[in-house]
């Protein structure tokens, strides 16, 4: 096994030698005709036969006990086989490798929670027996209303320990200029579009599960954990996955119901959650509050900064928002505080949604930056550029690669920056204000452990083999290119196979490491074939030229397969963290730009068009890359201006549980959008030297638009998302 | 959802005859069904009647009950004479669902009222006497007229209000075999004590057409809607402006709204207050304010008084200046 | 209950609640129609019905009897795409594909309502649209894609439309 830890910098020889051109290329996805046909499988379709349907039952109140449950109405429905409740393995909320959720209690932690399950031979009945169990409570009040929870200073939970550098107070105290505001983002639903579904069987003591899900490997572990069972008796499939956005990196409460289930009924059984179950079912991301601190000189050079906000979480999850995650690295200044304190609320849980941290707190500190200049009389650019820091001016760690003085510019120049009127307000057409706003985007990028396989079969096809999953991320057309490249081999002469936990270990689709670290493994997985290969030509790995199935070693040629005839030759490549990862500060970075139109009726908002540039690392395949980039700037532009979960805090339930009433981004509020990179591969990051693109794009596109509508209107709304009503009054006079 | 009975109809007669709940497009019946928010026992599908054709009569349309919204938005009368109509049906859902919703159906549409939609809360509307979980609660798309103590559901159509501002009539079946024409204006019911109660149909009577009349001559049409997104949401406030001018002085105004009220919203005053008037912000100011002296905000939804204005004051400003 | 399905003459005898979408799911097998919402508020589910662009969500399959329907597995198979898939690969129109069947269907059905004249929330003059973006962003908002692959999608359509 080629085995990598990042103790420091490493790239494949053989990536710079190859000849084949294919990573990077932004060829057409490798499963595009699955998908375009309707022939990819996800979670709930392609069921064995006899497969049973369930549906759940869940909990009308917000805060208590379960006291009894009457099933007999639904157990006499034709077509029920079982009504399961009280059994001691059915979680109450989602579990994921580093926390489990209450098992087998009565408690409802929150409205919505699955309290009893009904299976049944069609989705028609057990969904209307779902409906007919009932259900008693002894219910007991709850928090609903997280801006009436005391906040806790010292909890443990989340990732990201609080920061304090120098004395803010002070610092601030002496600073010329000082910026202090408060902003709010509400909560957002990750919203995939396919349903969090799971397919379960067992045959003997296996199990098999086919689920929704971003972490199979995670997965395994967790649903051996919350049924009692050993790790190696579960096996989870995700070959497709209708999405994530991090709502799919743990393991819901469906997955373990669908386990249950179908053990108890000795038949498959399906299960998936309805639209609005999916919003109690799947967590959320927090709403906040951040008051966000800049103290800096009359030249803009900044001394202090504060980011400190309010999450939330319920009783039973241990994550918390990382909300300033993304600003730590990415200004100047000694005196430095970030924290995120902690109210205790009973809804459902809070958890990763794409980007945690950056996706809102960009919010906070680029809008705030926005204001700065314009306080200081500075270009917003300038501002940046002034407090660009050379090493993290939070861990004192130095950056690997960090291009955001180029994406500043050479975004600036694309976008036409300089046509951006100085003064808000002064550019209208007809009944429009137009105006122009930038952000910087930065999201930090881990180093995680990943295994993948390489085969190189008798007849000169290569497969590679590791539990990644695709969510959408372009998983698998970029370990075929990457095998491709590595190998010498055309696309057509690849077999990805993922998503299945047989396979070597992945870190699964989260965080944005997914991609650089699988295609890194494979590409490790290939060394160690190059080096098989040399020794069957007699020559040094490094003498290996190979391009379209053929290796030149030594002035021979000799086609792929007649080298491994009946030989084939099967690798294994492993990269993980070490010391170059410990010592560095990564981050993907880039510069966002938006060009909003305002009504000045209505207040209504345009997005006219984006235009993003991105330091990524090694871009490995410039198409999946750009889209997924793109839609990363969407979501931006949807929690700049529609997403917004409301709570009613008289019970803990979602106002707007649906996409009827939810507002996504649809394809009208989507404008043209440009996204552009600067590549430098970074060979600290991972052996593929690429840094993650998944979320980065939603960090500070939401900002830019915001600070658009600024230079649009003349008006600043600190309070997320701006929807007309907020602007309505201090639109001009009709 | 609840099991039901189901038969399909062959003519009207047979329809009313049926005894149960119509469904045609169904989009907005089964999204309900669903959710059990409506349980009928029996369904009587009517989606293959003969009543699905656009004539032209006394001068103007008579437009069946199951005229698809998409045909009826493109139909070249509708387009020439009518354009408000097209406008605000397709400014309505998104095209598959102006594929299958109806013309009599999108009348009948329900309210968007989240509380409506969510079974555990109350709702007067839903179970009558349970309560109104929208006031004093999260009521951002509600309504500032013509709502009661009971209920401030806003009636979620466009095609209705365009309807409205052209003085439509639903002409109907009853089981009795009578036939009825009903000026819209008299077609639905405030919500007062029985916000169930949404419209003056009896049980079992079948919207057959809806009878267009002769359209203004020389009237400008504007239908304008403001909404969350750019498109597939409901309105917000919505502003269907039929009015003519003669020699500079307003001759004839319709204004109806979407997104303010239980129903189309329509208010003689505001016409009023235009009629015979010139075209001057002192007269849509007067118009404005005739419309919304009784609006009451519920909170969330305050901004719908000041949008509402700025909308209506800007329509009339659009039907009576000159052409763009 | 019969249905002309991709062509074939169907027979299924479903719960009298089923939707279409579920029939066609869970009865025929034919899972290309996806299911995101289950209310007409997604666009998953977009199949065509005589010719017509609906949300299979929202209809009862008995009601359908003697339709013709035409789902993705219909319009081509991933050896024999039609030029609207083929177009959707070319351009990335996708990321996790779970919308995808369903902006394909619309987009067929779509540029067939603009071969007919029908106008849009954006038409200028309502007699006679002309397809921009801002029209095929107009006409798909029916659809939605969460991973908001939708600047991709319009590059897709527009290249079948002037093809």
């Amino acid at each position: 096994m080629s085995d990598v830890a990042m103790d420091a910098p490493y790239r494949p020889a053989a990536l710079d030698r190859a000849e084949q051109g294919l990573l990077g290329k932004p060829i057409d996805r490798y499963e595009g005709p699955l998908k375009v046909s309707g022939a990819a499988p996800y979670a709930f379709e392609q069921a064995p036969e006899g497969t049973a349907y369930l549906a759940i039952v869940t909990a009308a109140i917000g805060r208590g006990r379960v006291t009894g449950i009457d099933a007999a109405a639904a157990e006499a429905m034709p077509g029920v086989l079982k009504v399961i409740h009280g059994d001691p393995r059915m979680p109450a909320g989602e579990g994921n490798s580093r926390a489990m959720p209450t098992m087998g209690g009565d408690e409802i932690f929150h409205y919505g929670q699955g309290i009893a399950l009904v299976v049944a031979e069609t989705q028609e009945v057990a969904r209307e027996a779902a409906r007919r169990v009932t259900v008693h409570y002894d219910e007991q009040p709850g928090r609903f209303d997280a801006a009436e929870v005391e906040v806790q200073q010292d909890h443990k939970l989340g990732f990201l320990p609080p920061v304090n550098r120098g004395d803010l107070d002070a610092a601030l105290a002496q600073a010329e200029v000082v910026l202090d505001r408060t902003f709010t983002t509400p909560i957002h639903f990750p919203a995939a579009l396919e349903p969090h579904a799971t397919l379960a069987w067992w045959e003997g003591e296996q199990l098999t599960v086919r689920s929704s899900n971003q972490v199979i490997g995670g997965a395994k572990g967790t649903i051996a954990t919350a049924l009692g069972i050993d790790k190696d008796r579960v096996r989870v499939l995700a070959p497709y996955v209708g999405g994530g956005f991090g709502g799919k990196t743990g393991v819901g409460q469906e997955a373990v119901f669908a386990a249950i289930a179908a053990e108890r009924v000795g038949r498959p059984v399906k299960v998936a959650l309805t639209r609005r179950q999916t919003a109690y079912m799947v967590h959320h991301r927090s709403p906040t509050t951040q008051r966000l601190r800049i103290g800096c000189d009359r030249d803009g050079r900044i001394g202090a900064m504060g980011h400190e906000s309010v999450a939330y979480q319920n009783d039973d999850s241990a994550f918390l928002e990382p909300v300033p995650f993304g600003t730590l690295p990415l200004y100047a200044g000694e005196a430095r505080r970030f924290r995120t304190d902690l109210a205790r609320i009973d809804l459902p849980a809070t958890g990763a949604v794409r980007a945690p941290g950056e996706a809102i707190g960009t919010f906070a500190v680029e809008c705030a930056m926005d204001e700065l200049a314009e306080q200081l009389g500075l270009d917003p650019i300038e501002l940046r550029r002034r407090n660009e820091p050379t090493r993290d001016p939070t861990s004192g760690k130095r950056f690997t690669t960090r291009r955001l003085l180029d994406c500043y510019d050479e975004g600036a120049r694309r976008f036409g920056w300089d046509k951006r009127e100085s003064t808000p307000g002064s550019r209208r057409e007809g009944e429009w204000l137009i105006g122009m706003g930038m952000a910087a985007a930065l999201r930090g990028n881990f180093t995680v452990n990943a295994e993948a396989e390489v085969i190189l079969g008798a007849d000169g096809r290569a497969t590679v083999k590791t539990d990644m999953t695709d969510i959408g991320t372009g998983t698998y057309t970029i370990l075929a290119q990457t095998v491709g490249e590595m190998l010498g081999l055309p696309i057509s002469a690849i077999d990805v196979v993922i998503g299945d936990t047989d396979l070597p270990p992945s870190a699964g689709s989260g965080g944005s490491f997914g991609a650089g670290s699988a295609c890194a493994a494979a590409a490790l997985a290939c060394e160690d074939i190059l080096t098989e290969l040399a020794l069957r030509m007699n020559a040094a790995a490094d003498d290996l030229r190979l391009k379209d199935g053929a290796v030149t070693a030594g002035g021979r040629t000799s086609p792929l397969a007649d080298l491994v005839r009946d030989r084939p030759i099967t690798a294994r490549g492993k990269t993980s963290p070490g010391k170059e990862s410990q010592a560095t500060s990564q981050a993907s970075h880039g510069a966002q730009f938006a060009e909003v139109a305002v009504s000045a009726i209505t207040g209504e908002v345009r997005v006219r068009r984006m235009l993003g540039v991105f330091d990524i690392g090694r871009v490995l395949n410039e198409k999946t890359a750009r889209n997924q980039i793109v839609g990363g700037m969407v979501w931006g532009l949807a929690y700049a201006l529609t997403e917004d979960a409301v709570v009613d805090p008289r019970n803990g339930r979602f106002v707007n549980p649906d996409f009827g009433e939810y507002h996504v981004a649809v394809s009208a509020d989507v404008p043209r959008i440009e996204a552009h990179f600067i590549e430098e591969i970074d060979d600290s990051a991972n052996p593929a030297g690429a840094k993650g693109v998944g979320e980065l794009g939603i960090a500070g596109s939401g900002a830019a638009v915001v600070n658009a509508i600024h230079n649009a209107t003349g008006v600043r709304i600190y309070d997320m998302p701006v929807t007309l009503d907020k602007l309505l009054s201090s639109l001009p006079p009709v | 959802m609840k099991t039901f009975d189901y038969s399909r109809a062959d003519s009207p007669e047979a329809a009313v005859a049926a005894g149960g709940r119509f469904i045609a497009g169904g989009t907005n019946l089964l999204d309900l069904m669903k959710l059990e928010v409506e349980t009928p026992e029996r369904l009587v599908d009517i989606s293959r009647l003969d009543l699905n054709t656009v004539e032209e009569k006394d001068g103007g349309l008579l437009i069946g009950a199951l005229v698809p919204n998409s045909d009826l938005a493109a139909d070249p009368r509708v387009i020439a004479n009518y354009p408000v109509l097209s406008r605000a049906l397709l400014a309505g859902a998104s095209g598959q669902l102006r594929n299958k919703a109806t013309t009599g159906g999108n009348l009948l549409q329900r309210t968007r009222c989240y509380f409506f939609y969510d079974t555990h809360a109350r709702c007067n509307k839903r179970v009558p006497g349970s309560g109104c979980d929208a006031l004093g609660g999260f009521n951002r798309i509600h309504a500032i007229l013509g709502g009661s103590d009971q209920c401030i559901a806003t009636h979620p159509g466009d095609m209705p209000v365009a309807m409205r501002a052209l003085d439509a009539a639903v002409v109907t079946l009853k089981p009795d075999g009578d036939r009825r024409r009903i000026p819209l204006a008299d077609f639905y019911r405030l919500p007062g004590d029985t916000p169930h109660i949404e419209t003056v149909l009896e049980p079992g009577e079948l919207v057959t057409h809806v009878a267009l009349p002769a359209p203004p001559t020389g009237a400008r049409q504007i239908y304008r809607k403001v909404r969350d997104r750019a498109s597939y949401a409901f309105a917000l406030v919505s502003v269907a402006g039929v009015v003519a001018m003669t020699q500079g002085t307003i001759t004839h105004a319709a204004l109806a709204f979407g997104g303010l009220a239980p129903q189309p919203w329509r208010d003689a005053a505001v016409e009023a207050a235009l009629i015979g008037q010139a075209p001057t912000q002192a007269a849509f100011d007067a118009a404005a304010d005739a419309l919304l002296s009784g609006a009451r905000g519920h909170g969330h939804n305050d901004f719908k008084i000041p949008l509402a204005r700025r909308v209506l004051v800007t329509v009339l400003r659009d039907l009576t200046g000159e052409p763009a | 209950m019969r249905f002309t399905i991709n062509g074939s003459k169907r027979e299924a005898d479903p719960d009298i609640r089923a939707s279409l979408l579920d029939v066609l799911r869970e009865e025929f097998a034919l899972t290309g129609t996806k299911k995101g919402c289950d209310h007409g508020q997604c666009g998953a589910c977009t199949v065509l019905v005589n010719g017509r662009r609906i949300n299979a969500c929202l209809t009862l399959a008995v009601m359908h009897q003697d339709d013709d329907i035409l789902t993705i597995e219909g319009l081509g198979s991933s050896d024999t795409l039609h030029p609207m898939q083929q177009a959707f690969v070319r351009h990335d129109g996708y990321q996790c594909g779970y919308c995808t069947p369903g902006q394909i269907c619309s987009a067929v059905g779509m540029l067939d309502e603009v071969a007919k004249g029908w106008p849009s929330h954006v038409t200028d003059d309502l007699s006679a649209p002309v397809l921009n973006d801002a029209e095929i962003s107009e006409r798909m908002s029916g659809n939605l894609c969460r991973c908001s692959a939708y600047p991709t999608i319009v590059d897709a359509i527009r290249e079948v439309h002037e093809a």
